[in-house]
């Protein structure tokens, strides 16, 4: 740990904020459908798709019309993905769309990745060099990174909608709620981004892969594609999904330490300024502030815990008689899996931000990562994405945690509890467990599964206990919709496909259709005044609980598996026992 | 039901259209405007003929040359296409270790880097630093850190019979400080470098 490293962290928490206040408030006008400096230019765009599809934008929807549009769009979208990747060896323009000849994607694989897709997982049991074809990469993974995106923003919209509603049986418009999302937010931020990428040097072309001659005489193919495009919706839509195999520690997709961190400070920033969005359409923006302030604590404290191990390094490397020590011009600590432009700070901060967040993005392989320093993202993973979270799917999850701690504190004082003016009922509560309790079940059931039966234990590299946390990361990063992964995991299994894609379902939908039928029961609430006996929503004692239960809950939950991987393993390393 | 499903398969082609379509093809023809170098992935010509890429490492073993980091990257075995067998910086392939901390292979591959790296460089003046030892996250990490350049130093300034002095300067001069003097960490750029010395102090007869 040195001084610019913790400059740098810092710096990174400023700019998140700073950044997050303006973009949250511009993103609730938008939502509100108020006018924005840029709607002369983006509303024709808006107006003429829903010309073209037929949409009414007046017309609300009942929160169930509004789960089956969310449910129908994501379904069109997975099956045309899933297509593309069978048919692309065979689709036309192949000299320019598929130059370096990708052959069709075998059916489990094109099934996980579609999932992956289209759940705003991008979980990646491929390789993209290696698999896609341009014409995929755009007309699948790059549409897919901004209507998955959307898909979650349109869901958060609803559910902050109905805090501002009484007595009303409709929800919104998902239709017009997802369109607004990709029109006026993600696709002009991502037209900016790619520009900034390209600068840096990030390749944006349909050009073959490239044979380069080495100095040494060797050959080198060169992969290239239409990469800045994709990459900068997969940074802002908390996608994830590499264009290229090694994610964001590929230098054509992360060239320098500049691009490194914009990237890095985009990949939180919408789910950022959802919060004060959050804050804005309700009419209070304390309330925003509060939550915002709770998810930045759990996200520094979270930085802090894996630059300490990850700057100390490796034992076992340091008794070889390796320089660990880091400087000016020596990078030191735990290099395996790091790149050198990033150093270790960089490396950390996009470990934390890509786990609190759902991007799932990487700069660095967390499976080289120190026991201890792996088990930060791991624990980002295992509080279910709250922290900032995935664009609207992140905030959505932070309600709901917000309804349980309310709960906690009227069953304390023997009152109905009330959030936002609210009163939250047992049909609310309900909901919001079972939206609490599917992770867990699915995390530590598939991942049991797949310890136990041999065609699930195949996929597991490691010795020991690292085994067992290849394995729990693999089912937590797919039920959470993160993406990111131990990559020494072998996802590409007919098995691990199928499981993974199933956990990635189950952690999608299975939250989305109850936080909308929150949304639904609220919205058709009467709102009560608060009054003496209302329980402050934004005040310390509220953050405080909040994060106590976060944690509570989600620790109760994985303690016993972290204690069997992580924390057993980082004992073994102590007594430098390998396997 | 019907009127749904119509719905979301036309929201889905014109957005398909959109943002599958006309975003990406747009920005690739404004970047291949604006930025013409990087757009086409910042290769490196020499005598008319693609050498690299300034972003991508190669593969360097010769002692007059500066060496990369470790890659783990594989490539298909020519013998059995089910096979994946070492390829150190296959551009078309990005992959790490993803080797454990406590992983037994670790331990062997960076004791064998330790003890290659002091057999070539008998001389060195620093410590064997980290980043020589261990692979990167893309197998293609096209830097390493200033003082493995300088560990790297007696051996080449031997293997091309200049001065370390000269190739030290030359160090300072490739060395690419932290971004606004902040971000990331000090880097040295191994094919560039390479580059500058086979123009600077060209391998005569001497050993390769």
């Amino acid at each position: 740990m040195n001084s610019s490293g913790i400059l740098q962290i810092l710096l990174y928490g400023v700019v998140v904020t700073v950044g997050a206040v303006p973009l949250g408030l511009y993103m609730a006008r938008v939502y509100q459908g108020e006018r924005t400096w840029f709607s002369p230019v983006l509303g024709p765009v808006e107006r003429a798709l829903y010309k073209l599809c037929g949409i009414r934008p007046t017309e609300e929807q009942h929160w169930t019309t509004y789960a089956f549009a969310t449910l129908a769009f994501n379904l069109v979208g997975l099956l045309v993905i899933y297509g593309l990747m069978r048919l692309q060896a065979v689709l036309p323009f192949q000299a320019r769309f598929n130059p370096a000849g990708e052959a069709a994607v075998a059916p489990d694989l094109a099934f996980n990745t579609a999932v992956s897709f289209a759940t705003n997982t991008n979980w990646q049991a491929y390789g993209g060099e290696s698999t896609l074809s341009y014409l995929t990469q755009m007309m699948g993974m790059t549409v897919h990174n901004f209507t998955s995106a959307a898909t979650g923003m349109a869901v958060l919209v609803a559910l902050v909608r109905a805090f501002t509603r009484k007595s009303t049986k409709t929800v919104g418009n998902f239709y017009v709620d997802a369109i607004r999302s990709i029109i006026h937010i993600l696709l002009p931020l991502s037209v900016v981004l790619t520009l900034v990428l390209v600068w840096q040097g990030v390749p944006d072309n349909l050009d073959p892969y490239v044979t380069a001659t080495g100095l040494e005489g060797g050959t080198q193919s060169i992969a290239q594609g239409p990469v800045a495009s994709q990459i900068a919706i997969k940074q802002l839509g908390s996608n994830g999904g590499g264009f290229f195999n090694a994610n964001n520690s590929h230098p054509l997709e992360n060239p320098t330490a500049l691009n490194n961190f914009v990237d890095m400070v985009l990949l939180i920033l919408i789910s950022a300024g959802l919060v004060f969005s959050f804050g804005r359409m309700i009419g209070d923006t304390r309330q925003g502030r509060a939550l915002f302030i709770a998810m930045g604590l759990m996200l520094i404290v979270g930085i802090g815990v894996v630059y300490w191990q990850e700057a100390g390094g490796n034992p076992l490397v340091h008794a070889m008689g390796v320089d660990m020590s880091s400087g000016d011009l020596a990078p030191g600590g735990n290099m395996e899996g790091k790149e050198v432009r990033f150093g270790i700070a960089n490396s950390v901060i996009w470990a934390a931000a890509t786990t609190g967040s759902s991007n799932g993005s990487v700069n660095a392989m967390y499976d080289s990562f120190t026991p201890l320093g792996g088990m930060v993202p791991m624990m980002n993973l295992m509080l279910n994405e709250v922290i900032f979270g995935g664009v609207g799917s992140g905030l959505h999850g932070m309600i709901v945690n917000v309804i349980i701690t309310v709960f906690i504190a009227g069953l304390m004082v023997g009152r109905t509890p009330e959030y936002l003016g609210k009163k939250m009922e047992a049909r609310e509560v309900k909901l919001a467990v079972l939206c609490i309790l599917l992770f867990p079940l699915s995390v530590l059931g598939f991942g049991a599964l797949s310890i136990v039966l041999p065609a699930g234990k195949a996929a597991i590299a490691a010795g020991g206990p690292h085994g067992l946390s290849e394995t729990l990361y693999a089912y937590l990063s797919t039920s959470a919709n993160n993406g990111s992964a131990f990559g020494g995991f072998s996802g590409n299994s007919l098995y691990q496909n199928t499981m993974l894609g199933v956990a990635m379902l189950l952690g999608r939908y299975l939250v989305i259709i109850p936080t909308l039928a929150i949304a639904g029961s609220l919205a058709a609430k009467k709102t009560v005044p608060s009054s003496a006996g209302t329980f402050p929503t934004h005040g310390t004692l509220f953050i405080v609980l909040l994060i106590g239960v976060i944690l509570i809950v989600g620790g109760l939950t994985f303690f016993p598996v972290l204690a069997l991987g992580p924390i057993v393993e980082h004992l073994m390393l102590g007594a430098g026992t390998t396997f | 039901m019907f009127k749904q499903l119509k719905q979301a398969v036309l929201v889905t082609l014109f957005l398909t259209i959109l943002t599958g379509l006309a975003y990406p093809l747009g920005m690739y023809g404004v970047s291949r405007i604006l930025f013409p170098s990087q757009a086409h992935g910042s290769l490196v010509m020499k005598d008319g003929k693609v050498v690299g890429s300034t972003l991508i490492g190669q593969n360097f073993t010769s002692p007059g040359y500066f060496h990369g980091r470790p890659s783990a990257t594989t490539d298909t075995d020519p013998k059995d296409p089910n096979k994946q067998v070492p390829a150190p910086y296959n551009a078309a392939s990005s992959n790490a270790s993803n080797a454990a901390p406590t992983a037994k292979s670790l331990v062997s591959d960076v004791s064998d880097r330790v003890k290659a790296l002091r057999n070539e460089n008998p001389n060195a003046h620093v410590l064997v630093p980290v980043d020589l030892v261990t692979a990167s996250g893309s197998g293609l990490d096209p830097h390493i850190s200033p003082v493995s350049a300088e560990y790297q130093i007696p051996r080449i300034a031997a293997a091309r019979g200049i001065s370390e002095e000269d190739l030290r300067r030359l160090v300072d001069e490739e060395t690419t400080g932290r971004v606004l003097g902040l971000l990331g960490k000090a880097t040295v750029n191994v094919l560039t470098i390479n580059l500058v010395l086979d123009e600077r102090y060209p391998m005569r007869a001497i050993s390769r």
